[in-house]
């Protein structure tokens, strides 16, 4: 690998080189580092093969594809609603976002109105699901930069939300939430004593972690003008969510283009100027603090009615209906064993994921399972220009930089 | 040398090499139950009360672990890297004193192992030596984390033994000796360097924390870039002595620190209280044998807020990156160490031109 790269790119080398004023013998010998596919600071399975001058990254080779299992492949062969449990597996930190994203991308093929009340319940288990994966990325900033006490400090509110989501659907990681059509359930009041218990605790924790590292002097150094990123670049390389917003570009597709009743709320979006790491987390702390604000919104004004559409074709009607009428049982039985047929269509839905621009493009042929299902994946995308971010940088920015692109190798590779 | 006094040296050499063990032992207990502390969890509580045992427990797993030794790694010097960084550790506290003297049936009895008039000079030497194991250990490994690893702790410890150095020679411009026993001595009461060496006391302090590989200084073995660094493919006890080595000096740092900047075993009022305890026990022999055991408890407090102090940083702070590191250590701290020589010289001579 690394003989045929030499080769290949010595010229644009020995420019970089000039660039940054190393030295310009073709005789220097650069070490070529497998940066993975098994690091501890690789929060999952990325591989990075690096020509290192030194502690300086001279050049980056990023391989993917580790972890892939084929998730369109697989959803070509599967009923809609067997789907879900595959988008859980992409982002795992923040599984609600990808379910409920899934599930408004169907809705809108079927041409299903979801009720207010489902709404404002997503809308609060897509924020929650926000914080979590946005608490978990700045705390491991904090954990590869050698901090470890924020982390933990954090990591106990992530298992408060995870209480709140096993409340609300039963599992905590991959949590398979919602259904096509709303809520496969009503929030119960131990869900709502959780979510005002959690608005009321979080606060203070989230005051305290941001305290002990964004005025952090060693912090300040570590990440300012590390793994910058103009909003030119940011732009076409088809960056979206905090790291774009980083870069200075106010796009967010909650306001944007509203889902789920977003235009209800009122929120700002945060934006950084130089798209460097410490931007990012400086976007996403506050970013965390917004969602805390709109779930207060939506616990406050969660309006009566019911929790799911009136969509008996796709939606399970409730058991005890089951036993004793023969049209619920006759729809239970054509929805478990996945016959019944959607409409031609094409579709495209998009929500703001805990890292990006999520995206669904769904085209069905009028089948039983989707024709083709593709998954914008924000984490493919940055990925994507990490080889460019960490060029000329450290060692240690290199692994500071992918930690707060935060990529998730499920989402990378899908 | 009478053999009463041989005796006397090799159990004494003995209790300070055991007691160096334990502290260094009972340091990853601390440690831990610190992290929990700050990180408001419990931490180890299984093994005996408290999980008093658990340095055992660690200690014996470690020994039952299996010997591993990578296939291309140099075989000899693997094996040799932890042991040199052991050898040197335990080493270094032979000339710390630990308290001032006791009166034992007449003789004087030194709480300090070898008394040397260049002791300053024996610790930074022995201290420095510590970088090798680390060096012949992560070159060893054939491996380019660990090799990383190791020209990291090569340079850092280099450069920050000049600041240190440095910073030192302010504090034996005020002593006038380089015996640690001579300087503590001087420090008598509360007459401590602390207050005349502020600023040479936190370059001090800055560069034990980089020469003993901790953080925010840890960049040899940040686990986050370099897996393991130096000690990536280390395992079992060989392991074990690498991280024993490093709570060892961690150890020594602190006594160093609390001799020449805390006044080693010196407290307030020592001298009142000498006297005191001679009128009301009628014995000047009792009350200098108290207020020397005194004395050293009081060192250990202070060696032990100094190991406080170095967990609690590592626990709180993130690491440098490498260039800002070699920019403190050799843009800042060097300078300023100079400065304090200046400033100390002038006071010296203003001092002796007034009075």
């Amino acid at each position: 690998m690394a003989t045929e790269h030499k080769t290949a790119e010595l010229t644009e080398l020995e420019q970089f080189r000039k660039d940054h004023g190393l030295a310009l013998h073709e005789e220097q010998q650069l070490t070529t580092l497998n940066l993975g596919p098994t690091h501890p600071a690789t929060h999952g399975i990325f591989q990075n093969i690096l020509q290192m001058d030194g502690e300086k990254i001279v050049d980056a080779v990023p391989t993917i594809g580790y972890i892939h299992r084929a998730f369109e492949k697989i959803a070509e062969r599967r009923p809609f609603y067997q789907i879900t449990p595959l988008t859980d597996r992409m982002n795992y930190c923040s599984s609600p976002i990808n379910n409920m994203g899934y599930h408004m991308t169907v809705e809108k093929l079927l041409g299903i109105t979801i009720p207010k009340r489902a709404q404002y319940i997503r809308v609060i288990m897509m924020e929650l699901a926000r914080i979590s994966d946005h608490l978990i990325c700045n705390s491991i900033l904090g954990v590869d930069s050698g901090a470890f006490t924020g982390f933990l400090y954090v990591m106990q509110e992530r298992e408060h939300i995870y209480d709140i989501y096993e409340e609300v659907c039963g599992a905590r990681l991959t949590t398979n939430m919602g259904r096509i059509g709303g809520m496969e359930r009503d929030l119960s009041p131990k869900a709502l004593h959780l979510i005002g218990e959690f608005l009321k605790r979080f606060p203070k924790v989230w005051a305290e972690f941001e305290k002990m590292l964004t005025r952090n002097r060693i912090f300040i150094d570590r990440t300012t003008d590390v793994g910058a990123i103009s909003a030119e670049r940011a732009l076409n390389y088809g960056f979206t969510g905090p790291n774009l917003r980083a870069t200075g570009v106010d796009y967010d597709v909650r306001v944007m283009n509203p889902y789920s009743s977003y235009e209800d709320f009122e929120f700002e979006i945060p934006v950084g100027s130089k798209g460097d790491t410490y931007d990012r987390f400086l976007v996403r702390n506050e970013e965390v603090w917004q969602s805390l604000k709109i779930i207060e919104q939506a616990y406050k004004n969660l309006p009566e009615g019911s929790y799911h559409a009136d969509a008996p074709h796709y939606y399970l009607p409730p058991k005890q209906e089951v036993y004793t009428n023969m049209e619920a049982l006759i729809y239970h039985f054509k929805i478990v064993m996945g016959e019944t047929d959607a409409p031609k269509g094409e579709v495209y839905h998009s929500v703001e994921g805990g890292n990006g621009e999520l995206g669904f493009y769904l085209i069905s042929d009028g089948g039983r399972t989707p024709y083709r299902l593709h998954f914008r994946r924000p984490c493919f995308i940055y990925y994507q220009a990490y080889t460019e971010m960490i060029k000329g940088g450290q060692l240690a920015d290199a692994i500071l930089t992918l930690s707060s692109l935060n990529v998730i190798a499920g989402e990378l590779d899908a | 040398m009478e053999s009463v006094d041989l005796i006397y040296k090799a159990v004494y050499i003995l209790a300070i090499f055991g007691i160096t063990l334990l502290i260094a032992t009972y340091s990853t207990y601390f440690e831990r139950k610190i992290a929990a502390f700050i990180q408001d969890r419990v931490g180890p509580n299984r093994a005996g009360p408290a999980g008093l045992l658990q340095p055992l427990a660690d200690a014996g797993k470690l020994f039952f672990k299996e010997e591993f030794i990578p296939a291309k790694a140099n075989k000899a010097l693997f094996i040799i890297g932890p042991g040199v960084a052991m050898l040197v550790a335990t080493m270094s506290s032979a000339v710390i004193p630990f308290g001032d003297m006791l009166l034992v049936g007449g003789r004087e009895v030194w709480l300090q192992a070898i008394e040397v008039n260049i002791g300053v000079l024996y610790v930074f030497g022995v201290v420095s030596l510590g970088v090798y194991g680390l060096m012949i250990g992560g070159w060893a490994s054939n491996n380019k984390f660990s090799l990383l690893g190791a020209i990291r702790a090569a340079s850092q410890n280099i450069s920050y033994e000049l600041a240190m150095g440095l910073s030192l020679i302010a504090v034996l411009m005020l002593s006038g000796s380089l015996s640690l026993r001579e300087i503590a001595e001087q420090q008598h009461g509360f007459n401590w360097n602390i207050w005349y060496q502020p600023l040479g006391f936190v370059i001090f302090l800055v560069c034990a924390f980089a020469e003993t590989n901790r953080t925010p200084f840890d960049l040899p073995e940040s686990e986050a870039e370099l897996i393991g660094g130096y000690h990536t493919e280390y395992g079992s006890m060989k392991l074990g002595m690498y991280l024993f080595a490093e709570y060892i000096n961690i150890f020594v740092a602190s006594a160093v620190m609390a001799t020449l900047y805390f006044g080693a075993y010196n407290f307030p009022f020592m001298t009142e209280l000498e006297l005191w305890l001679a009128d009301a026990t009628e014995s000047v022999v009792t009350a200098n044998n108290i207020v020397t055991m005194l004395g050293v408890a009081v060192m250990f407090a202070k060696i032990f807020m100094f190991i406080f102090f170095f967990m609690w940083v590592r626990w709180t702070l993130p690491r440098f990156r490498y260039d800002q590191l070699m920019k403190l250590g050799w843009q800042i701290l060097i300078p300023l160490s100079i400065l304090n020589i200046i400033l100390t010289g002038g006071a010296i001579l203003l001092k002796d031109s007034l009075f």
